[in-house]
């Protein structure tokens, strides 16, 4: 059953797996909107390309460079969201996607229009992981390591504290919470868990150009993101494999990519604001109610 | 004079600029929505000019008519969806425009509409007059850009500023609930808030289209980001404000060309003005702390 497209489709929907549940750190956890995740996903892409291409290193120093420096830049590039709120961040994270994705085209030793191609493939004690079932693997246990820090995340003092900034920055602040700190950290972390998805990308596809990381890209991502329900691990993992595999099944989906994920996004924030499977979404709450175990509703009963 | 000549070449491009940016201001003043969907009523404007011109041959009348009908949509986008949402968190409407504007502008592009080709529009200048003497010379085509912003936004201006429903308008930028409070039809000031925006931006779509001759899907997205970068500098919501941002950008945007030459793409050099004015001054030149 693990043919070469099936192969395919499950590296692509395992990449914008930990693409979404990355942007979530930063749009669900830390509540900062953010139009420019592509910049840092295209970021880990040409750090892994540039070592790899240009430094002859291996997939494995590529990688870990891919998410260290995009996680540098990250918090660099998260600067202005310590001026700004809302609408105007959004325009700022806006236009870092266009200055990024305009410094590879234009720089010569990002290689310009024509990108930097002849990736090498990873390979581990001389066995090599190109384009089979190893990658897949490779790429999901990538996803599960972003999940898992998702998890951890939410369960820390820093979870705690990003979920205050959300809510009320200046009562955070009030209480103690150094608002600047933990935005700049969410801003950190999402970038670099981003970046490393972008070198498994690269490694993959074998070629980086730098249209693909363009703000039409972030604006899917967000997508997934909203559309499976923001600030839950389950929404953005539900909302990646639904938007990025439906084109796959459906021909007309991939011709009007944009035009569902556009309608999607308006029909979400009218009917369902919290997502497919957000918290009180109506599917999530059904949910519950079928599969909730007997014992327990008993005692929830009881309690009441 | 080169100088005298970027000069006038800078203020057609404001020009254009300010019927784009105007409408967004105004959404943001009275609904503190940052409406991106706008780009797309732009092209529509575009659209709609361009048909009712090969149909008929009338540059005015197709402008008329393009203005009514980008301002129809305007509305209609507002009383489906923004309308819903105006005491909701604000990340709820600025993802519905994000929504709205990723939607329109895919849409556009399809084969039943405009297709991904570039469409000529040649109205010409419309019957201006050259301007041509020693040290500035002013095509046709340039003078319809200048004459009927300036007409537009005059009319404007002196509906704002002069007309019962237009006080009303302002009351409602200063504050939404106190102007109802005081009797203030909200409803209608907001409906004209987006016909007006929305018709000015479909001028804007059918100048642009006449100056270049040329109208296409995605003609939107390059003025509407730089329509951000506008709005952000004059302060968002403030109208004059818009005019001064967009002459700024504009004579910045040439004499860059003209004096430094080409470091980065325009636009990128835009984004880093607009990304270094939000970190230092996000309250924009003009606008109040």
């Amino acid at each position: 059953m693990f043919n070469g497209y099936v192969i395919t489709v499950a590296v692509f929907v395992g990449i914008w797996v930990s693409l979404a549940l990355s942007l979530n750190i930063l749009v669900g956890y830390a509540g900062q909107i953010s139009l420019g995740h592509a910049a840092f996903f295209g970021i880990g892409a040409y750090t892994s390309a540039v070592m790899t291409v240009r430094y002859g290193q291996t997939f494995w120093v590529g990688l870990l460079a891919a998410i260290i420096i995009t996680g540098i830049v990250g918090a660099i590039l998260g600067l202005p969201s310590l001026r700004v709120r809302h609408d105007f961040l959004v325009l700022a994270t806006m236009g870092i996607n266009f200055v990024v994705v305009a410094v590879f085209k234009y720089v010569d030793f990002f290689g310009g229009a024509m990108g930097i191609v002849n990736l090498p493939a990873p390979s581990l004690f001389g066995v090599s992981f190109r384009g089979g079932a190893l990658y897949m693997t490779l790429v999901w246990l990538y996803a599960g390591f972003v999940l898992l820090i998702s998890w951890y995340l939410s369960k820390t003092w820093a979870g705690l504290a990003l979920n205050t900034v959300r809510i009320d920055e200046d009562a955070a602040a009030a209480v103690g919470v150094s608002v600047p700190r933990f935005k700049i950290y969410a801003f950190a972390i999402s970038a670099a868990l981003a970046g490393g998805a972008g070198c498994f990308y690269a490694h993959f596809i074998g070629s980086v150009f730098p249209d693909t990381f363009a703000f039409v890209e972030s604006i899917a991502i967000l997508s997934m993101v909203i559309i499976g329900g923001v600030g839950t691990l389950r929404g953005p993992i539900f909302g990646a494999i639904l938007l990025k595999s439906a084109p796959e099944f459906l021909r007309f989906a991939q011709d009007y990519r944009f035009t569902i994920y556009g309608a999607l996004l308006v029909l979400m924030m009218l009917f369902q604001p919290s997502g497919l499977l957000g918290d009180d979404s109506w599917l999530w709450t059904l949910g519950k109610r079928i599969f909730r175990r007997p014992a327990a509703s008993m005692q929830a009963e009881e309690a009441s | 004079m080169p100088f005298l000549q970027n000069l006038s070449n800078a203020l057609v491009l404001a020009s254009t600029y300010v019927l784009m940016a105007a409408g967004l201001t105004m959404v943001y003043g009275v609904l503190k929505v940052l409406h991106i969907a706008h780009a797309a009523v732009y092209t529509i404007g575009a659209f709609i000019g361009l048909l009712v011109f090969s149909w008929l041959g009338n540059f005015w009348l197709a402008l008329l008519v393009a203005m009514i009908g980008s301002g129809i949509v305007g509305v209609i986008i507002y009383r489906t969806t923004y309308y819903y949402m105006l005491d909701a968190p604000r990340i709820v409407p600025l993802i519905t425009s994000i929504g709205l504007f990723v939607m329109l502008t895919d849409l556009l592009q399809k084969g039943f509409l405009m297709g991904p080709y570039q469409n000529a529009f040649p109205a010409g200048g419309a019957g201006m007059p050259r301007i041509r003497t020693s040290f500035i010379s002013i095509t046709p085509k340039q003078m319809l850009v200048l004459v009927v912003t300036i007409v537009l936004m005059t009319l404007v201006y002196l509906l704002l500023t002069r007309t019962r429903i237009g006080l009303g308008w302002q009351a409602a930028s200063m504050d939404r609930d106190m102007a109802a409070a005081v009797g203030v039809n909200l409803n209608r000031v907001v409906a004209l808030n987006f016909f007006l925006g929305s018709a000015l931006a479909g001028a804007g779509g059918v100048l642009v289209g006449v100056y270049n001759n040329s109208v296409f899907a995605t003609m939107g997205d390059l003025v509407s980001y730089k329509a951000f970068i506008i709005i952000v500098l004059g302060g968002m919501g403030s109208l004059p404000g818009v005019i001064v941002a967009s002459v700024l950008l504009a004579i910045v945007e040439n004499f860059m060309v003209a004096w430094v030459g080409y470091v980065l793409p325009r636009d990128a050099i835009a984004f880093l003005v607009l990304i270094l004015m939000l970190m230092f001054r996000p309250h924009g030149l003009l606008g109040k702390e």
